[in-house]
C-alpha cells in the first residue's frame, strides 16, 4: 500500500513579476515502510517536494496523498493537526529550541495532544532513550554535539509516533562519524519500527542506505 | 512542561531585555498613577465638604475680606446653629519659603464645628484656668488660655520635628511682622481629606496684631441645624448683604472646595496628558521590543508550525508573552504607586490619595498596551508561512 502518492504535482513560486517553476509535473509513489532518498543538485526542487509531502507548503496543482489523505488542498488548522499526527520532520540544522532542554524539545509536539505531564515526560524520555540519549535529558542544545542534537531532533520527530518521517539533509551538517550514527538510526527506525522515511540528500553514500532513490533535476524526476 | 511554561521559558530567554521592558512599563505606570493621584487628591479635597456646612465669602473674590460684624447677623438666620471664622494667614516658616504649610486663623467656634473631622491627640496642660467653648475638646484648654497658641496637624509636627510647647515664629506676608506661635495642641484628621498638615491659631491674635482691630474676616463657616434648609439659608444670608459694601456668596462647603480646585485651571488636564504621553511612549517601546524578540525567533515559529502548532496557538503564545510583560509591569507600577505615594505630603492639599479606580484604570491601560504591543508581533508570527520562516527553498 502506498504511504505517499504524488500525482502530477507542479509548484510555481512568484518572485515579484517573475514566475519560477520549481516542480514540473512530478508523480511518484512511496510504499508503506519504504526508506527512500530524494537526490539532486541544488535548486532541483527536492526540498520543495519534501515540504509538499510534509504539508508545510502547497502545490500549485496536482494531488498529494499521504497516509490516505489528500493534503493538496488542505489548509490552516486542519493541515496543522494532520502534520502533528502524521509527519515527523527532521531538519538539516536540527532546529532545536535553544532555551529548552533535550527532554523539553522532545516534549514539544506532545503539547498539542491531550496528555498528562507525566505521560508526556515518559514518552519523551523513551524517545530519547531510543536515540541513545537517555543520559542527556537535561542537557541544553548548546551542551550537545551536532550528532547528538540531530538525534534529539529525530527523537522529537518520533515522539508522536508519526507514520511518515521526512528528513531534509539530516547528515548535511555532521561529521562522518555522527552522520553514520544518524543513518544507522534512520535505518533502524525503518526496519524495526516500520516507519516510512523520505530523506533528501546530496550525498550518494547516504542515499545508498535508502531502499530506493529518486533523482530530481530542474523540477522533474530523472530516475 | 506545558504551553504556559513555554511562554515563561521564552520570557527568560533574554532576561535583561525582559527585565528592562517590564521595568519601563512599571515606571511608566508608576508615574501615571502618581499623577492620577494628584488629580484624585484634588477631587478628594472637595469631599472634605459636609452637607451640614456652608461657607460664606466675599462675592467678588475669596481674597477680599468681609466685615466681622456679619458674623452675628449670619448667626441669627434661622437654621444656622453656629458660625465660625476662618482666615488665610499666609505666613512664612523661618527656615524659608520652601517649608510651606497652610496656616489659618480661626475663632473659638471653629473647633466645635469640625469636632467630627479632627481629634486632639496631644495637648499642653493649661497654666491658667480657661473656658473651653461648648462642643470643643476639653484638651484645648491651654490653647484657649493663650492668645499666641496654635494647634498643629500631627504630620506637620513630625515633618518639622516640632515638639509640643515649642514656639514657631512665622514671618507674615499678608500681615507683616513676626508672629510667634506656641504649639499647645496636636490634631489628627479623622477625615483623611481634612489633612494633617495645617496650623490653626486664634483669630483674635490676628485681628488685634495684624488688622489693628479692624475686624475683617476671610470666610465664615456656617454650621446648620438642618442640612435640608441649606439652599434657603444660603439665599437668606446672601440676601442680607446684597446691597452692602461687601456682598457675600454662600455655598456648600463642597462647592467652595470645588471652586478652589478649579483655580488650578488646566493643571489636571496637563497632568493627564503628561501621564498618557509617558504611557504611550512606553507602548511604542514595548511593541518594538516584542517585535524584535519575535523577529529573532522567526525560524523557531516555523519549527513549531512544522510540528503541528496552529496559527492560533502561535498567536496566543506571543500575545501572552507580551501581556505578561506589560500587565505584570502595569500591575506592579500601579500597586507600587498606591503603596508608596498614598499619604505623601503635598503641603497645601490633603495628603496624596490614589483611588482604587485609578489603580484599575492604570492596570486597564497596561492591559491595553499589552494587547496593542503584542497584537502586531502575534499577528505576524501567526501569519508566517513555514517555508518563509525556515528560509530554505532548495
Amino acid at each position: 500500500m502506498a504511504s505517499v502518492e504524488v500525482r502530477a504535482v507542479r509548484k510555481v513560486y512568484r518572485r515579484e513579476a517573475e514566475e519560477v517553476l520549481v516542480l514540473d509535473g512530478i508523480s511518484l509513489e512511496i510504499q508503506d515502510g519504504e526508506f527512500v532518498a530524494l537526490m539532486g543538485p541544488s535548486g532541483s526542487g527536492k526540498t520543495t517536494l519534501l515540504n509538499l509531502i510534509g504539508g508545510i507548503d502547497q502545490p500549485t496543482s496536482g494531488d498529494i496523498m499521504v497516509a490516505g489523505t489528500n493534503i493538496a488542498r488542505m489548509k490552516g488548522d486542519a493541515l496543522a493537526h494532520w502534520r502533528s499526527a502524521t509527519i515527523g520532520y527532521i531538519f538539516q540544522l536540527y532546529n532545536l529550541i535553544p532555551v529548552l532542554t533535550a527532554l523539553q524539545n522532545v516534549e514539544l509536539p506532545l503539547l498539542l495532544v491531550k496528555m498528562s505531564g507525566g505521560e508526556r515526560r515518559k514518552r519523551a524520555t523513551t524517545a530519547l532513550e531510543l536515540v541513545g540519549l537517555g543520559d542527556r535529558l537535561k542537557h541544553f542544545p548548546r551542551q550537545l554535539s551536532g550528532g547528538q542534537e540531530q538525534r534529539v531532533a529525530i527523537a522529537r520527530a518520533l515522539v508522536s509516533d508519526p507514520q511518515v518521517l521526512l528528513a531534509d539533509e539530516p547528515t548535511g551538517d555532521l561529521d562522518r562519524k555522527s552522520a553514520e550514527e544518524v543513518l544507522l538510526l534512520l535505518e533502524r527506525l525503518n526496519r524495526e519500527f516500520k516507519k516510512t522515511i523520505v530523506m533528501v540528500t546530496h550525498d550518494p553514500h547516504s542515499a545508498e542506505r535508502a531502499t530506493r532513490q529518486f533523482h530530481l533535476d530542474k523540477g522533474v524526476l530523472t530516475r | 512542561m506545558n504551553l504556559f511554561s513555554l511562554v515563561l521559558v521564552n520570557l527568560g530567554r533574554n532576561k535583561l531585555r525582559t527585565f528592562l521592558t517590564l521595568a519601563s512599563v512599571t515606571v511608566a505606570l508608576f508615574l501615571f498613577i502618581s499623577l492620577r493621584g494628584v488629580l484624585d487628591t484634588l477631587h478628594s479635597s472637595i469631599e472634605v465638604g459636609s452637607r451640614q456646612r456652608l461657607i460664606t465669602r466675599n462675592a467678588i473674590s475669596l481674597v477680599f475680606p468681609m466685615p466681622q460684624s456679619y458674623g452675628n447677623r449670619i448667626a441669627a438666620v434661622p437654621g444656622v446653629r453656629s458660625v465660625g471664622v476662618q482666615n488665610w494667614f499666609g505666613g512664612q516658616d523661618p527656615r524659608g519659603a520652601q517649608y510651606f504649610y497652610p496656616q489659618f486663623a480661626v475663632d473659638e467656634s471653629f473647633y466645635p464645628i469640625y469636632r467630627n473631622d479632627v481629634e486632639i491627640v496631644e495637648a499642653s496642660q493649661p497654666t491658667v484656668p480657661a473656658a473651653v467653648p461648648e462642643g470643643a475638646d476639653p484638651k484645648l484648654a491651654a490653647y484657649y488660655s493663650e492668645q499666641t497658641a496654635c494647634v498643629v496637624g500631627e504630620k506637620l509636627m513630625k515633618k518639622n520635628g516640632w515638639k509640643l510647647g515649642q514656639t514657631v515664629t512665622l514671618s507674615g506676608t499678608i500681615y507683616p511682622g513676626n508672629w510667634p506661635l506656641t504649639i499647645r495642641a496636636v490634631y489628627r484628621a479623622k477625615n483623611p481629606a481634612f489633612g494633617d498638615e495645617t496650623m490653626f491659631f486664634q483669630f483674635k491674635y490676628l485681628e488685634q496684631k495684624g488688622m489693628g482691630g479692624s475686624g475683617r474676616v476671610g470666610v465664615y463657616v456656617l454650621d446648620l441645624s438642618d442640612p435640608e434648609r441649606s439652599a434657603a439659608v444660603a439665599k437668606q444670608v446672601d440676601g442680607m448683604f446684597e446691597n452692602s459694601s461687601a456682598a457675600t456668596r454662600t455655598e456648600s462647603e463642597q462647592a467652595f472646595q470645588a471652586g478652589f480646585v478649579s483655580m488650578y485651571g488646566n493643571i489636571p488636564f496637563v497632568l493627564n496628558v503628561i501621564g498618557l504621553a509617558v504611557v504611550f511612549a512606553i507602548l511604542g517601546i514595548a511593541a518594538n521590543t516584542m517585535m524584535m524578540s519575535m523577529r529573532e525567533r522567526t525560524t523557531e515559529f516555523g519549527v513549531l508550525k512544522t510540528l503541528g502548532f496552529t496559527d492560533g496557538t502561535v498567536f496566543t503564545l506571543v500575545l501572552i508573552e507580551a501581556a505578561i510583560i506589560t500587565v505584570g509591569g502595569g500591575v506592579l507600577g500601579a500597586l507600587l504607586a498606591k503603596l508608596i505615594v498614598t499619604g505623601a505630603s503635598t503641603g497645601f492639599l490633603p495628603p496624596l490619595t490614589i483611588y482604587w479606580s485609578s489603580v484599575a484604570l492604570g492596570i486597564g491601560i497596561a492591559t491595553l498596551i499589552g494587547a496593542i504591543s503584542g497584537l502586531i508581533p502575534a499577528f505576524q508570527a501567526s501569519r508566517l508561512r513555514i517555508v518563509d520562516a525556515l528560509r530554505r527553498v532548495d
